[in-house]
């Protein structure tokens, strides 16, 4: 049945009791449209999908039917339990089940709804269950329920894993799924999708509301509620909430000169703090940590006001983090610099101004953001973009005009990933034991699921069982086991054990404790390791990337928790740094956003470029550099790939604009190095931004292209994709991450062990190792077909990638030109500040080597 | 050149790189094994057979093919160098009872590589008791003339051990890379560990301090076409 969009219930007065309406009045609000329009599906018994933006007062809307079902109830206690003979049978229980993302907004919402439960009088339980709840309550919560329970993915996933899940459940009317739109689009997605079609099974009356920002396909996500039957499609309904005022979105115009690269937006620093002196309460939004670093550093240094300016991010300490929080709820922050880490979570009424800085990204992630401004419906959200550089101009303008025609761009419904449901499938053993036939049924209901083939799910079945391999050599280790008539239990408690501890399916960068101890002084050259003598202890600054560490040489300054600070030692998981007196850091830690450009907007960025007459929205200084680039070499049409090709400082370059982001650029660049080293054009290395990748080497590039030795259609040919990409595959860093990942997602092996939390270093083997082997030995492993899907959309992008390659066969336009062009300019800046050499190889090995031989010598 | 007595590499084979101990010079191999030319004895360390099933065992359900793939390893760079005398240097199976888990190919496949030569297993901490059924001989430590082969690291001069894995990580502008290394400083070498699944230790850490007197060795970092010696104190 396709899905019925509604705005406006039919009788909207009678569906409210008179108690909520006199609550209602007595605080001088009214039901809302899409509020009572959820009442009627309750009513009408169908799951919705209620689509608001903030502000509209969502949560309260997602709950009404539950607190109204809950206060006609007979008001005598009724929640015991009756032998029914056989099994036991319960009246009252558990009915409604609350997920959110982020266990701090499930506190948050419990203490919320105690209010009008309070005020009413209303005779309802509620209770939160998250990682941090005790033991002795969370045993109690499986025994006797409250009426509402208030969760995250993981924990209902440890709940369904439970002997008493059937008890637990069978009661439950309702689930209500916060923040719907973040959650479906990583596996925690998948985990609660599996989480949910357990549940359709355990209490098939359960009716589903999900609670979603704008998407740009809210059909597609309204199948995420309900069971997806066989071969068709299923749909909840639609509320759309409507009546939110559009929000004034501007660009900032500075007074200086743009500059061509980089990410600080140091250019507009002065700017920035006159709009903090004059809002209220402003959210300074950055893409990354270390962004958000320097500038908070920035800001206090130009600070004469002393205006209250807090840092935000998700490796700051925890303790420190809240602390912002409440001083933000308190009202006594006047900014606050922050990274994606704010986009989710507790709603903060008093914030009149969202300043973005840097490239948007995608037009809906942008529209989230501006809505934490202001969240009261009636008045418009107030934005400003500031964009750090000329490219980025492009993307700032091309996003507001996004924004004011309200076109979002959230990735589709995700195709549920196989390391997910191997993790399912042993939580389901751990739990009742299963049939394969039933088990494959009920997963293939769940709308990831959907077009699960039996192939897939027996192989995943095999992976729990006994490691899905080839060479049967594992039977006798088999974590779970078949009985005599068919059913998968598990083969032992500590299988069990191990399951529970392991649950979820966020794993953690590699984080190491960040101290700030006093400089032993000199530290360069001699370096750390466990010979330094450094003073123990420190305050504890935050958490960093191990990955950013291990680039380091002790004496580097990079920027953390606000201050240039240098790199000292490493000992077991502490990294000891001293204040630097250096303004600016040695080390730049950019490392890019975690999100790369939309392809929406990649394509309004295109057609923008390639329209002239839109030009003239854009700042005086871009147009000039897009006109200049015009007379010089070409603007880049819609579809086609621009390459130029010029020769500078004795290298020989080829710059190309694919616009597809960082991720899939850099994707392609290992591959055209790969492929330009066969040309024999002997290439040095490569970088890549968001718009365009350069290639430098030694070989005359224009030369090769003028008489045919490098044909650039077969260069960016489409079979690129194939052998060059297995062979880079091998030894990729990033598909290594990717696998390591799945092979912990999956349960092949575990993060958490009785007792202790292992460190990486503890590990007593690399998955790095067992990647290389696995790959060699059965290169059609599931675990590779995981890892594999997921680089599709991952960290390599490639689907982007090939479907970028597609596009532009028999489009791609050559420029030769005697230097670098216009629009080369950002991205040849790029070189040295954010250089990538392919992987990291035997270059960097003999680059160190050399220097020994240059100190034995000089 | 420093401390490391360290022979440049042969700049037309990029497989090996040369290295001297006590005076004697081996060729260090890409593979992570050392071939003495005279001698025609080729040394590996830390094999660590039947890991993958070890950790199987205890519901690690490792890839099982680490076995085949360390001793095809073995067979490529035994069928490059020809050697008359095989030392595998202690650590060779895993656990006690791996060489029991071995499947019926793989002890063929070992049987094959130990057909007329000399093969020697050096017992180590994972396998000190090894059977006589595996063909080759078992010793504790084995000297041939200045160089003594034993599987844990004294410090001695003229001693080639293993045990540490050694390992190396070498960092530049923000970039790195971590590679397993032979670490020698003339007199002495701790070899890098063969074994599929095997891991690595850091030079950096304090047990390679105690090895190498005056902290002045050279790693030697099995890169991927080449052998690269840089010292330990650029590593971390």
């Amino acid at each position: 049945m396709p899905p019925r969009i509604r705005k406006i219930p039919a009788e909207p007065a009678a569906l409210l009791p008179d108690h909520f309406k006199a609550w209602f009045a007595a605080r001088g609000w009214s039901p809302r449209a899409h509020q009572l329009a959820l009442l009627e599906k309750a009513r009408e018994d169908r799951s919705a999908l209620l689509i608001a933006p903030t502000g509209a007062g969502k949560t309260l809307a997602g709950f009404l039917p539950t607190l109204v079902e809950l206060s006609s109830a007979p008001a005598v206690s009724t929640k015991s339990v009756v032998s029914t003979g056989r099994t036991l049978q319960r009246t009252g229980g558990l009915h409604t089940l609350y997920i959110s993302p982020l266990k701090a907004l499930a506190v948050d919402i419990a203490r919320n709804l105690e209010r009008p439960v309070a005020e009413m009088g209303l005779p309802i339980k509620i209770e939160t269950r998250t990682g941090d709840t005790p033991t002795s309550r969370r045993q109690r919560q499986r025994r006797y329920p409250p009426d509402i329970l208030l969760t995250t993915p993981e924990q209902l996933a440890l709940l369904l894993s439970s002997d008493d899940a059937p008890f637990l459940f069978s009661s439950l009317k309702r689930i209500v799924l916060d923040e719907l739109h973040a959650l479906v689009t990583s596996k925690r997605g998948d985990l609660l999708s599996l989480g949910l079609a357990r549940l359709w099974r355990l209490a098939p009356q359960m009716r589903a509301i999900g609670l979603s920002a704008t998407v740009a396909e809210p059909e597609s996500l309204a199948r995420f509620l309900v069971p997806q039957p066989g071969g068709k499609e299923a749909a909840a309904d639609i509320v759309l909430a409507g009546g939110a005022a559009p929000p004034l979105v501007e660009m900032m115009d500075t007074r200086e000169r743009l500059p061509w690269a980089g990410h600080s937006a140091r250019h507009a620093l002065p700017e920035i703090y006159e709009l903090i002196k004059a809002n209220k309460t402003t959210l300074v939004f950055v893409n990354t940590r270390s962004q958000a670093e320097m500038l908070f550093q920035n800001l206090w240094s130009m600070n004469d006001d002393n205006l209250a300016i807090a840092l935000h991010h998700g490796s700051l300490d925890v303790a420190q983090r809240r602390k912002v929080e409440d001083a933000m709820s308190a009202g006594k922050l006047r900014g606050v610099v922050c990274t994606s880490s704010l986009d989710l979570g507790v709603d903060w009424g008093d914030v009149d101004l969202v300043v973005n800085i840097g490239a948007p990204k995608g037009s809906s992630r942008l529209m989230q953001r501006i809505g934490r401004a202001n969240h009261r419906l009636d008045e418009a959200s107030r934005a400003v973009l500031v964009p750090a550089n000329r490219f980025e101009v492009l993307e700032c303008r091309v996003a507001i005009d996004a924004i004011a025609e309200n076109a979002q761009d959230t990735p589709p419904l995700r195709i549920g990933a196989l390391d997910v449901l191997a993790q399912h499938v042993l939580g389901c053993a751990c739990g009742e034991p299963f049939f394969s036939d039933e088990l494959y049924d009920e997963v293939r209901t769940a709308a990831p699921y959907a077009d699960l083939t039996r192939q897939d799910f027996d192989d995943v079945v095999d992976f729990v069982a006994s490691g899905g391999y080839a060479l049967k050599t594992y039977e006798r280790f088999a974590r779970i086991k078949q009985d005599k008539e068919g059913r998968w239990r598990v083969a032992n408690p500590k299988v069990r054990q191990s399951y529970r501890m392991n649950v979820g399916t966020i794993v953690e960068d590699d984080m190491l404790k960040v101290r700030l101890v006093r400089s032993r002084g000199g530290g360069q050259g001699k370096a750390g390791g466990s010979t330094g003598v450094i003073a123990r202890g420190g305050r504890l600054l935050g958490e960093i990337e191990e990955a950013f560490i291990e680039g380091l040489s002790p004496g580097d300054t990079f920027v953390f928790s606000g201050e240039v600070v240098r790199y000292e030692t490493l000992v077991e998981d502490q990294v000891y740094v001293s204040r630097a007196n250096d303004k600016d850091p040695k080390v730049p830690s950019y490392m890019g956003g975690k999100f790369p450009l939309s392809t929406y907007l990649a394509e309004r960025v295109r057609r923008l470029l390639d329209d002239g007459r839109a030009w003239g929205a854009l700042p005086e200084q871009v147009r000039d550099w897009l006109s200049l680039q015009k007379d010089v070499s070409r603007v880049p049409a819609v579809r086609e790939l621009l390459v130029e090709s010029f020769p500078r400082a004795n290298k020989h370059y080829i710059v190309c604009y694919p616009f597809e982001g960082r991720l899939a650029h850099q994707t392609l660049g290992m591959l055209l190095t790969r492929r330009l080293e066969r040309a024999r054009a002997r290439p040095l290395g490569f970088v890549a931004n968001e718009y365009a990748i350069a290639v430098w080497a030694l070989g005359d590039m224009s030369l090769m292209i003028r008489d045919g030795r490098i044909d650039l259609d077969a260069l960016f040919d489409p079979d690129m994709l194939g052998d060059d990409l297995e062979a880079w595959l091998a030894e990729s860093a990033l598909m290594k991450r990717t696998f390591r990942n799945c092979a912990i997602i999956s349960g092949l092996i575990a993060r958490r062990h009785t007792g202790e939390e292992k460190s990486r270093r503890q590990v007593l083997f690399s998955t790095d190792l067992v990647y290389d082997v696995l790959r060699k030995h059965q290169a059609d492993h599931v675990l590779l077909r995981a890892a594999r899907a997921d680089a599709a959309t991952g960290l390599l992008d490639l689907r982007r990638l090939s479907d970028m390659l597609t596009r532009i066969q028999g489009r791609i336009t050559h420029r030769e030109l005697d230097r670098v062009s216009p629009l080369a300019v950002p991205v040849m800046l790029e070189i040295g500040r954010e250089s990538v050499y392919g992987e990291a190889g035997d270059e960097l090995l003999a680059e160190a080597a050399d220097e020994l031989v240059k100190e034995a010598m000089g | 050149m420093g401390a490391g007595a360290l022979v440049s590499g042969d700049v037309e084979d990029m497989r090996v790189s040369n290295v001297s101990i006590s005076s004697v010079t081996f060729a260090a191999d890409l593979s992570g094994a050392l071939f003495w030319e005279e001698q025609r004895l080729l040394v590996v360390s830390d094999l660590h057979l039947e890991k993958g099933s070890s950790f199987a065992m205890r519901g690690v359900l490792l890839p099982p093919y680490d076995t085949i793939a360390t001793l095809g390893r073995l067979a490529a760079v035994i069928s490059r160098h020809d050697p008359r005398i095989v030392i595998a240097l202690g650590d060779s199976f895993h656990d006690r009872t791996a060489h029991g888990r071995l499947s019926a190919q793989d002890r063929d496949a070992v049987a094959a590589l130990q057909a007329g030569r000399d093969w020697i297993w050096i017992s180590g901490n994972h396998d000190p008791a090894l059977p006589r059924d595996l063909g080759g001989t078992v010793a504790d430590e084995v000297a041939i003339g200045p160089i003594t082969f034993r599987h844990e690291p004294t410090g001695a001069g003229g001693e080639i051990a293993g045990h540490l894995h050694p390992k190396a990580r070498v960092s530049t502008r923000g970039r790195s890379m971590e590679r397993r290394c032979f670490a020698c400083d003339g007199e002495r070498a701790v070899m890098p560990a063969f074994g599929a699944y095997a891991g690595g230790l850091s030079i950096r850490d304090v047990a390679f301090a105690k090895i190498f007197p005056k902290n002045g060795f050279v790693a030697h970092l099995l890169g991927d076409r080449r052998v690269h010696a840089i010292a330990a104190s650029r590593c971390s």
